[in-house]
């Protein structure tokens, strides 16, 4: 293994040359065979070279040993696609076809991603520059005299992200689905070079606006791991009540929203409200709801007060008691539980394919957990509870919010109560020169993991990201399969995943 | 159902009076910037840290533009001097984008429809919003007006989910290439006469992502009739610029 891969922790850097480039085909044989044991695909993208040559490399996550692993290829018009034999990939490799116009042969559902230009050469559906029209490509299609298409977005119906959605129908039974995004794309990681600047943060807080914290804690870890700087154990322990607060708001507002989605109205408005107290909280850290500039590279912006700790105490003790009560009705009551249980079923051995993260993966029985597997910052020291249940439905993933609910909420009342002293920030140093470093966080929709490289001048050189979404967008096209097509906005909700953080 | 019931009791009233009390702000919020500008000694320093190219120069005094700020301070901090202070008056709705331009002390807000559209719609406004490239924070705090805090249907204000039955568009985000034919066919389904409210910095002026030849620099091709600023405004503030708007405050 030493040879094929290079070890690393999270949340460290090592010299670029010391990433094994390796053939394209041993390449293709590491991540299969590893993905096989059991190791999952946290990033995999291309750099462009010199002369038409594209640089792929992955991060491959063993969650066992907490360790992460890398290696490179060079390839150029096209390589034999990964997906057959490890589906994990998929998502990955057409995005690498969009952006470079490398050609994985055999790819058994070859489609932009994200509807741009590419960067450089042509890309593989020959698309002309500037004539690339969103949601423009094929569809899968079934053909039949009782079947149905039905085509929806990109906007929708509610208050909500734009995406594109083909449902294949036979009456109300929905035999596919088909998923087509691109809609938000911003153009945030061709951004992502130079200096490091405030500019660059702000894309990293508005990447999925409802993750500032997840995306911008991953970005303030990449810094600190390029520029070898030890954040204070205050700043720490601050970092992970912010996260924290992130989870609960957005949990909170999940079971609300699902409660909706099923016509149960207490939970419903009760949980509409009670995701705003936490918010609220966030706001008591930095003055803004989405915890906006709370964080820096090397520490935290804003240090807190006894005042603030006993306001947040307080607030926390009421709106716990708050979401338990929502909760507990909703969970007792038989008309949700009946339209909970057994719809959207995503069976352990699909999200482990698939490369599933967060409270879905964890719904499916698969103990996946960045905040344990990669602990870093304040998860080194004090550990949360992986949270899972079996069943991989709507119940599951529902459930599985709520345990977290708790368990974040036990989290920061200890944090609260032994908040150590000292500095909230160091002066980060500048970064180092040849570089790659990988920093991962569990955000609340799951695992979240920013790759970067320095070129020899000490500047960004490439920076990557990988929201959560952008694994999990093909586990709810799955689970839709033969489900009644009136299903899709309970089991849509019950993922509820970022369009933004996928186009970027 | 008892449960539902005893439930409903524990949980208690919750809608605020607004705009009857005036909301209570987290300490650290920043509203409306106040500049002092005798105090500018014209380093540039505030325009240098500024992410979002909001300020600029005029006669050697800075001008801070609220439709690109993104409420972050690093001006305020970067300042010496303390030309630039964030205040909390959480009060920013413009109607005119020149009023979104902040040169001191003094304020424009909003200003209401006229008599006959507020006959028309200062009891019944319905908007059909649209996410053009927005991070999901403008509109997490938009649909948060529908939650009993807030209570926006005691205005009469609605979001439907067609815009056949809108009477205008509230729109996030910067309006990416890839939203911009989108945004443009929900305007034109929405029957005349209609308004187009734009939430958020990227909504006014593409945001920190102003530029990106992938984004549009916000809402420039259909007129705009009220600015709510902010990178997300915070929900009284969108509140306030929609009961403004229609003659309500």
């Amino acid at each position: 293994m030493s040879r094929q891969l290079l070890a690393i922790y999270n949340g460290h850097s090592a010299d670029i040359n010391a990433v094994p480039q390796l053939l394209i085909n041993d390449f293709r044989d590491v991540i299969i065979n590893k993905t096989n044991e059991g190791l999952r695909i946290a990033s995999l993208f291309g750099m462009p070279q010199n002369n038409d040559i594209v640089k792929l490399i992955v991060v491959l996550a063993d969650d066992r040993q907490g360790v992460l692993y890398l290696a490179s290829t060079e390839v150029k018009e096209n390589y034999q696609s990964l997906t057959p034999d490890c589906p994990q990939a998929h998502w990955f490799e057409r995005e690498i076809a969009e952006q470079y116009g490398v050609l994985p042969l055999g790819h058994p559902w070859l489609k932009p991603i994200r509807f741009h230009n590419s960067y450089g050469k042509p890309d593989v559906w020959k698309r002309s520059h500037n004539g690339v029209k969103p949601g423009i490509t094929d569809f899968f299609r079934v053909e039949g005299s009782e079947i149905h298409e039905v085509a929806v977005g990109p906007v929708h119906a509610g208050i909500i992200e734009p995406g594109h959605f083909r449902f294949q129908c036979n009456g109300e039974n929905v035999l596919h689905l088909e998923i087509s995004l691109g809609y938000q794309h911003r153009g945030i990681e061709q951004q992502m070079k130079g200096t490091p600047n405030n500019r660059l943060f702000q894309y990293m807080q508005t990447a999925a606006g409802d993750t500032t914290i997840g995306h911008s804690l991953t970005y303030c870890n990449i810094l600190e791991a390029l520029s070898g700087c030890s954040v204070p154990v205050r700043a720490q322990v601050l970092r992970g009540i912010a996260m924290e607060f992130e989870r609960l708001a957005n949990h909170t507002g999940d079971l609300g929203a699902l409660a909706g989605d099923v016509g149960y109205l207490p939970t419903s408005s009760f949980c509409g409200r009670i995701r705003g107290d936490f918010l609220n909280m966030s706001a008591v850290l930095c003055g803004n709801r989405f915890s906006r500039n709370f964080l820096r590279a090397g520490g935290t912006a804003f240090d807190i007060e006894t005042r603030h700790i006993e306001d947040l105490q307080k607030r926390l003790a009421a709106a716990f008691k708050d979401v338990e009560n929502a909760a507990d009705c909703l969970f007792t009551t038989p008309s949700v539980l009946s339209r909970f249980d057994d719809t959207g079923v995503l069976s352990k051995e699909t999200a482990q394919a698939l490369g599933i993260v967060g409270p879905a993966a964890r719904a499916c029985g698969l103990d996946y957990d960045s905040r344990y597997n990669f602990a870093s910052g304040i998860y080194q020291f004090q550990q949360v509870p992986v949270a899972t249940w079996h069943t991989g439905d709507v119940f599951a993933r529902a459930y599985v919010r709520w345990l977290e609910i708790q368990h974040s909420v036990a989290f920061i009342q200890n944090q609260l109560n032994t908040l150590p002293s000292g500095a909230i920030a160091v002066e980060p140093k500048n970064i180092s020169s040849n570089k790659i470093a990988v920093a991962m966080t569990e955000g609340w929709r799951g695992e979240i993991c920013h790759t970067a490289i320095t070129d020899s001048a000490g500047q960004l050189a490439h920076y990557k990201i990988v929201d959560p979404s952008f694994h999990n967008w093909m586990g709810l096209a799955v689970v839709l399969r033969n489900q009644q097509i009136s299903d899709f906005p309970l089991c849509n909700k019950s993922f509820n995943l970022s369009y933004c953080g996928h186009d970027l | 159902m008892i449960k539902a019931l005893i439930a409903r009791i524990k949980q208690g009233y919750r809608t605020y009076p607004f705009p009857a009390k005036e909301p209570i702000l987290p300490e650290r919020f920043k509203g409306r910037p106040i500049l002092h500008l005798d105090k500018c000694d014209t380093c540039r320093k505030c325009s240098d840290v500024c992410p979002a190219g909001a300020i600029s120069f005029e006669k050697g005094k800075p001008v801070l533009d609220l439709g690109k700020c993104v409420f972050c301070g690093q001006c305020q901090k970067t300042c010496a001097n303390g030309v630039i202070e964030f205040s909390k008056d959480y009060r920013l709705a413009a109607t005119d984008r020149n009023d979104l331009l902040v040169t001191d002390k003094e304020r424009k807000l909003a200003q209401a429809l006229d008599k006959q559209s507020q006959r028309i719609f200062g009891r019944s406004l319905k908007l059909r919003q649209v996410s053009a490239g927005g991070c999901n924070a403008c509109e997490a705090d938009t649909n948060v007006l529908s939650t009993l805090v807030f209570d926006l249907g005691r205005f009469g204000v609605q979001f439907v989910a067609s815009p056949r039955h809108a009477d205008g568009i509230l729109v996030t985000g910067p309006v990416t290439q890839n939203m911009k034919e989108a945004l443009k066919k929900t305007y034109d389904a929405v029957p005349a006469p209609k308004f187009v409210i734009a939430v958020g910095a990227c909504a006014i002026s593409g945001g920190v992502f102003n530029g990106h030849p992938e984004v549009n620099n916000g809402v420039n091709d259909i007129k705009v009739d009220l600015y709510i600023p902010g990178c997300p405004p915070h929900p009284y503030t969108i509140l306030d610029g929609l009961i403004t708007f229609l003659g309500r405050r």
